[in-house]
């Protein structure tokens, strides 16, 4: 893969697109992106047909191996590889070790393994084993294995430094096999990048990561909840100061918009997919405003709707240091609200997804309440595609100089009610 | 003139039925049933979307598997959200989006095997909300009153429901009370130019209340006639008794529904022994499980031996899910998503219909009898184990199976 960019702005975001992705090359993936999240290659929710209805979807799925590896049997009987097994055409298969929407339990990693939770139960890694299933899956573009159980608050020095030193060794241990592999052979490897909330070992793995022979990097133990907002952007600053500006930048485990935002400016290239899920999981539909286009009359209104609801504003932030992210946040709207039982609007004016385009706000309010499956496939439908035009409209704004706009529209009051 | 008359007779009824073929054996007939949505063609399989959604999919799936006619669920849908809210959506048709035709039932069954405590009187059901305990009076009036705001192109009559396994004088009084109440039912009709009313034969297993109630309903200008009070757990040397014996009282000219059948042989029997419509939540409910229908039984894709079967369920199936996926994918895919449901619930659904084309088509082209016989030798491993009572009910419209 190649990652060209048209546009670096001073100190940070990037603007361009990642060309010759996947073993045919076929394929590209603009940045700032994010990739498709599956469990086991099926979009939450969705069949093939469903997932059709959305239009932009990435050209990068993402599986993770806490899903694959209880099925490691059965892939090796298969022989074919995961895309073929899951029945997936025409798209780009990254692994991920971990699922982005779970958090693991931590105190598991040791210096020769590390663990992942199946269905069940927890399944220990060597980096030979995790280099076996990889091959059994076929993927086009893996991480490294990683010990990233740094992001609970309380992780001592010593222990940050410790997985960073495992990680190191992890790499090492993959690239051997990954180079030696004919199985791997245009297969992308990505190094992981660790350090816990500590400057010093950001930097130190950064630099030691950038020595080997990797196609990118991965920033894991940030996740949306482990650190404040502020300092990880100053840590992802500290770490791209090492890295080569021409190898793409994946950050594990943030998917809020507020959060994509500031990484994007921090120099982050790609994101995992996996908040619109989240959202759905907790009957919400995403709303927040992401549109910069200078249309005066509008702009007017807008000024107006957010002296209104600033004052109006009954939704929470989110608390970013929460552990829990399960939490609503101001982005979304609870459709189990009752002020939307007799609301006939669609979910977000304008949207265009199968769902606001077949179905209004009562609808959707009249399956949450009945508990039916129904709601989760159309939520997931009418999330995803908010979620990437909320993408397109940050490579837009980079494009045209309207970051800043873009920030204080999402950040802002003014959401779609 | 009398033709220009008949038809606008015919234009102003929402429902006309075009007999299409009669298979010269059996009691079968093809039909064409043509609905203020669209026409359906019959023999017809009727999947349940209870609560104004079938489990997991869209109106738009559900019509590229081409289904003409849906069910609906009154009792539940008057609970949530409730008749008032439908009215301002459209109607069911514009609350869920399906362009097609629906059928609700008139709530009564549910009132009955749902609710905890309910009491039957002449004036209608007495039951207690299950979600805010209020007391409500659920009468052929307030039935008909639900199912007019809904806008289902057929209503159900409210009928005192009495289960199949009861014996004893409840059984006629159920029987004379559903004549009254269809009679309540036909009066309380606010849409009888856009909305068809079907009355419901019970009677239980006894022969003679049956036709007493058939030779009173029959007189009664309904547009069709379901037999009810059967599929509920009695035995099926007198299940398919009483389904025969009331198709033959009812009227060729009108449709016959057989509430509550969806087992596939259950189809196939009671299609010779001259029903039209079927429904049943079975096909949907036990693909959530797992549960995926092919032409030989069942497959419980959970199950341990499937977990590495490359085959897709069915291999000789065109719905979307086999031609995408396997068994063993599917069995995986339990483990990690809902979606796994999704798949098996369209597969199951492309199976009820696409059996309902074929026993159509083989109607149509006068070899109803032979695809009886091939379809019972598909499902069945021997002779041996096909089941007495369908054996029987086919000996008795002439289809021996060897």
């Amino acid at each position: 893969m190649k990652l060209e960019l048209s546009r670096v702005i001073q100190g940070g975001a990037r603007l361009g697109v990642l060309q010759g992705v996947g073993r045919t090359g076929q394929h590209s993936l603009k940045v700032p992106g994010c990739l498709l999240y599956t469990h086991f290659g099926t979009v939450p929710h969705l069949t093939q047909d469903t997932l059709q209805t959305v239009n932009n979807l990435p050209s990068v799925t993402q599986v993770t191996l806490s899903n694959i590896a209880e099925h490691q049997e059965v892939l090796e009987e298969f022989k074919e590889g995961f895309k073929t097994f899951a029945g997936l055409h025409n798209t780009v298969l990254y692994c991920s070790l971990h699922d982005p929407a779970t958090r693991s339990p931590t105190g598991y990693a040791t210096n020769k393994t590390v663990s992942v939770w199946g269905s069940g139960g927890r399944i220990e890694l060597t980096a030979s084993k995790f280099m076996a299933l990889l091959k059994t899956v076929k993927p086009d573009w893996y991480q490294s294995m990683a010990d990233g159980e740094t992001w609970q608050t309380n992780t001592s020095r010593k222990r940050i430094r410790k997985s960073v030193d495992r990680t190191l060794a992890y790499l090492d241990e993959c690239l051997l096999v990954h180079q030696k592999s004919q199985d791997l052979d245009g297969v992308e490897l990505f190094g992981v990048v660790e350090g816990g909330d500590v400057m010093e070992e950001r930097v130190r793995s950064a630099r030691e990561t950038a020595k080997r022979p990797v196609a990118g990097f991965c920033f894991d133990g940030l996740q949306t909840g482990s650190v404040d907002p502020a300092l990880r952007t100053q840590l992802i600053t500290s770490m791209t100061k090492e890295l080569p500006e021409d190898k793409p930048r994946l950050l594990q485990g943030v998917g809020r918009p507020d959060e994509v935002l500031a990484c994007v400016e921090a120099g982050v290239d790609l994101f995992e997919g996996f908040f619109p899920f989240q959202v759905t999981e907790r009957g919400c539909a995403l709303c927040f405003n992401y549109d910069v286009s200078p249309d005066p009359e509008r702009a007017v209104l807008e000024l107006n709707e957010e002296k209104h609801s600033a004052g109006d504003n009954v939704q929470p932030k989110g608390d970013l240091n929460c552990e829990d992210q399960t939490q609503m946040t101001s982005f979304e709207m609870n459709l189990k609200d009752k002020r939307y039982q007799d609301d006939f609007k669609s979910l977000v004016e304008g949207c265009g997804c199968y769902c606001c385009k077949n179905h209004q706000r009562a609808y959707l309010h009249h399956l949450l309440v009945t508990n039916e499956l129904l709601a989760g496939v159309l939520l997931m439908i009418h999330n995803m595609t908010h979620y990437q035009n909320f993408f397109s409209a940050v490579r837009e704004a980079l494009a045209t100089d309207k970051i800043n706009l873009l920030k204080k529209r999402v950040n802002g009051e003014a959401r779609n009610t | 003139t009398a033709g220009a008359i008949l038809k606008a007779l015919s234009a102003a009824s929402p429902l006309t039925l075009r007999i299409v073929a009669e298979c010269p054996v059996t009691k079968a007939r093809a039909c064409d049933l043509t609905l203020p949505h669209c026409t359906v063609n019959t023999p017809v399989f009727m999947p349940v979307g209870t609560q104004g959604t079938l489990k997991g999919i869209t109106v738009d799936q559900l019509e590229s598997l081409g289904c003409q006619i849906c069910l609906g669920n009154t009792y539940h849908l008057g609970m949530r959200p409730g008749p008032d809210l439908i009215v301002k959506a459209n109607g069911l048709h514009g609350f869920m989006n399906w362009k097609r035709n629906l059928l609700t039932d008139s709530g009564g069954f549910q009132m009955v095997s749902l609710v905890e405590l309910s009491e039957v009187t002449e004036e209608g059901v007495n039951f207690k909300s299950p979600y805010d305990g209020k007391e409500i009076l659920l009468s052929p009036e307030k039935s008909i009153s639900i199912q007019n705001s809904l806008g289902s192109d057929i209503m159900m009559q409210l009928d005192d429901v009495v289960s199949s396994t009861v014996k004893g004088p409840r059984v006629e009084e159920a029987m004379h009370r559903s004549i009254r109440w269809l009679d309540r039912c036909i009066a309380a009709n606010k849409n009888p130019d856009k909305q068809n009313l079907f009355a419901i034969i019970q009677g239980g297993l006894d022969a003679e209340l049956r036709k007493a109630c058939l030779k009173e309903m029959t007189q009664r200008d309904v547009s069709g006639f379901a037999i009810g009070g059967l599929s509920g757990g009695e035995e099926k040397n007198d299940f398919w008794r009483m389904v025969t014996l009331s198709t033959d009282h009812l009227p060729q000219e009108k449709p016959r529904y057989l509430m509550g059948v969806g087992y596939a042989v259950d189809l196939v029997v009671c299609v010779a022994l001259g029903c039209d419509m079927f429904d049943c939540v079975f096909p949907t409910r036990t693909a959530r499980f797992g549960s995926a229908l092919v032409p030989w039984g069942s497959l419980q894709v959970k199950q341990k031996q499937y977990a590495k079967d490359f085959l897709p369920i069915d291999p000789d199936c065109h719905c979307p899910t086999c031609k995408r996926h396997s068994r063993a994918y599917l069995h995986a895919l339990f483990k990690s998503d809902t979606a796994a449901m999704h798949h098996v619930t369209v597969h199951n659904i492309a199976y009820q219909l696409s059996l309902m084309r074929s026993v159509r088509q083989s109607i149509v082209e006068g070899r109803f009898p032979e695809f009886i016989r091939a379809f019972m030798k598909r499902m069945f491993p021997s002779r041996d184990d096909y089941p007495g009572w369908a054996v029987d009910a086919l000996a008795s419209v002439n289809v021996t199976l060897d």
